[in-house]
């Protein structure tokens, strides 16, 4: 469905130069739901951002659906967004707008009918549970009310990749599994093939089924999921896993293995 | 007071008013364009033209660069041009707004810039065209800052009649000059201030609710 072949993305400042995305090729199968993991610093958000040209990248081809996304032009690429759902870290909902509005806007840009429009929101909003939420504004909604308003505008116009910013680094644990299992139902429902990114690992094992491990700009290591946990390769995954195992035994430790 | 003072104070206020409001309406036909394109033209952003944006923003400084009164001076053969005198309140607006229109256009490029970059982001995102994410994203969630924006440049634009009054385009400033000013009449200065702090008062306040009702409006819970 989305196939990466040799991206790059160099930051020039007056200073340095930082390669951000460095020669990375990614194969994403239809229906897949694929995280990307790594440190801060690592370019996954700059990566991710280069499949629909948020970024553009310095060289390299990203193909989605069969038609290639960086050969676009400006027209092109605009309809090609259209059916790229993208959700967002910071939710970047419009605070004018109503709930309603926010998920209509894409739809509106897209031209439908009006008619069109309504029913297509109500059923999203029914969707992500926000059916009592049409009237408000975003800044009445909570964290896990907003970033469903985000999934719900991402998903109104029937994409069929959504790209996922770090969609629930900034809300609570008991938000981030209803979100994740949000995108999981979509997923199966839909069939919608999900990139996302993340530096949670929680994340990584909820709902992903393949993975990629960025470090410095490349790609480390990729595979199924629990590949990664059983046997990581790459000193990023080692980190990774390695942290989560040394805060479980330090809990073995301090409060016994629960016998 | 007697009656004179009165049909001079309300003749003064009403020729203020007038030049005012028109002005102001001028400036921003010419200023809200100015200060859009003064942002969408940046680098990076949805009507990307950095060179083009160097040009208008220099023009813009240039504009600012001339004291008021010197601008007003300069542009009164447009004005004649335009309306045929030089004299009243009518041919003040010409240079009024025109000498306006740069300010605000700086202050409205203020505004939109406080607007997140994301939200902009999201909207390119869907695909939406720059000029729908101009309608209807970037001056939208503006909206509040730039009601406060207008109200600042509205005072400024009090502040400036008075000074084309003193070169003859009638008003409140006129007064306050040839009555106030040149006869020496304490009276008509000190009622010729209280009217000028009760105007701006108003605008103020005025503004402020706007602000706050469309504040209130997005924030409001039930």
């Amino acid at each position: 469905m989305i196939s990466i072949r040799d991206l790059n993305k160099r930051y020039v400042t007056p200073h340095s130069t930082v390669t951000a995305v460095d020669s990375v090729s990614l194969e994403v199968a239809r229906g897949d739901i694929y995280g990307i993991i790594g440190f801060s610093g690592a370019g996954k958000s700059t990566l991710i951002r280069c499949l629909n040209r948020l970024e553009e990248p310095d060289s390299g081809s990203v193909v989605i659906g069969g038609r290639d996304i960086t050969a676009m032009d400006k027209n092109q690429l605009r309809l090609a967004r259209q059916k790229i759902g993208m959700i967002f870290q910071q939710f970047n909902l419009l605070d004018a707008k109503t709930v309603f509005d926010n998920v209509a806007f894409p739809l509106e840009a897209a031209g439908y009918p009006r008619e069109k429009i309504r029913r297509r929101v109500e059923e999203f909003l029914n969707l992500v549970g926000l059916e009592d939420k049409h009237r408000a504004y975003p800044l009445q909604l909570s964290g896990g009310q907003k970033q469903r308003v985000g999934i719900a505008r991402a998903l109104a116009n029937e994409p069929e990749v959504i790209l996922s910013d770090e969609a629930t680094s900034a809300l609570d644990p008991q938000t981030t599994y209803s979100i994740l299992e949000l995108l999981k139902d979509i997923n199966k429902k839909f069939g919608v093939t999900i990139v996302l990114i993340t530096h949670e690992l929680d994340v990584l094992h909820h709902i992903c089924n393949q993975m990629a491990v960025m470090e410095k700009g490349r790609i480390v290591e990729q595979g199924p999921v629990d590949q990664f946990f059983l046997n990581p390769e790459s000193d990023t995954a080692k980190r990774f896993v390695g942290i989560l195992q040394s805060f479980q035994s330090q809990r073995l430790y301090r409060e016994g293995a629960g016998i | 007071m007697n009656r004179d003072l009165w049909d001079l104070l309300l003749t003064g206020l009403g020729e203020t008013m007038y030049m005012v409001i028109l002005a102001t309406a001028i400036a921003l036909l010419i200023g809200l364009p100015l200060g859009v394109i003064l942002v969408v033209t940046e680098k990076g952003n949805v009507w990307e033209a950095p060179r083009f944006n160097r040009v208008l923003g220099t023009v813009i400084n240039v504009l600012r660069s001339f004291p008021s009164i010197i601008l007003i001076v300069v542009l009164l053969p447009l004005a004649r041009l335009i309306v045929g005198t030089t004299l009243g309140a009518t041919a003040a607006i010409v240079p009024l707004s025109i000498g306006s229109a740069p300010f605000l256009a700086r202050i409205i490029e203020n505004c939109l810039k406080e607007v997140n970059f994301g939200k902009i982001e999201a909207a390119m995102a869907v695909g939406a065209s720059p000029l729908r994410i101009i309608t209807k994203v970037l001056i939208p969630e503006a909206l509040p800052s730039l009601v406060r924006g207008l109200t600042i440049a509205v005072i400024a634009i009090i502040g400036f009649t008075a000074v084309a009054g003193a070169i003859g385009a009638g008003g409140l400033g006129s007064l306050a000059i040839r009555f106030g000013y040149l006869r020496y009449r304490d009276d008509i200065m000190l009622a010729t201030i209280i009217v000028l702090v009760i105007l701006v008062q108003g605008v103020q306040w005025g503004g402020d609710y706007i602000a706050g009702y469309i504040n209130r409006k997005r924030y409001k819970f039930d």
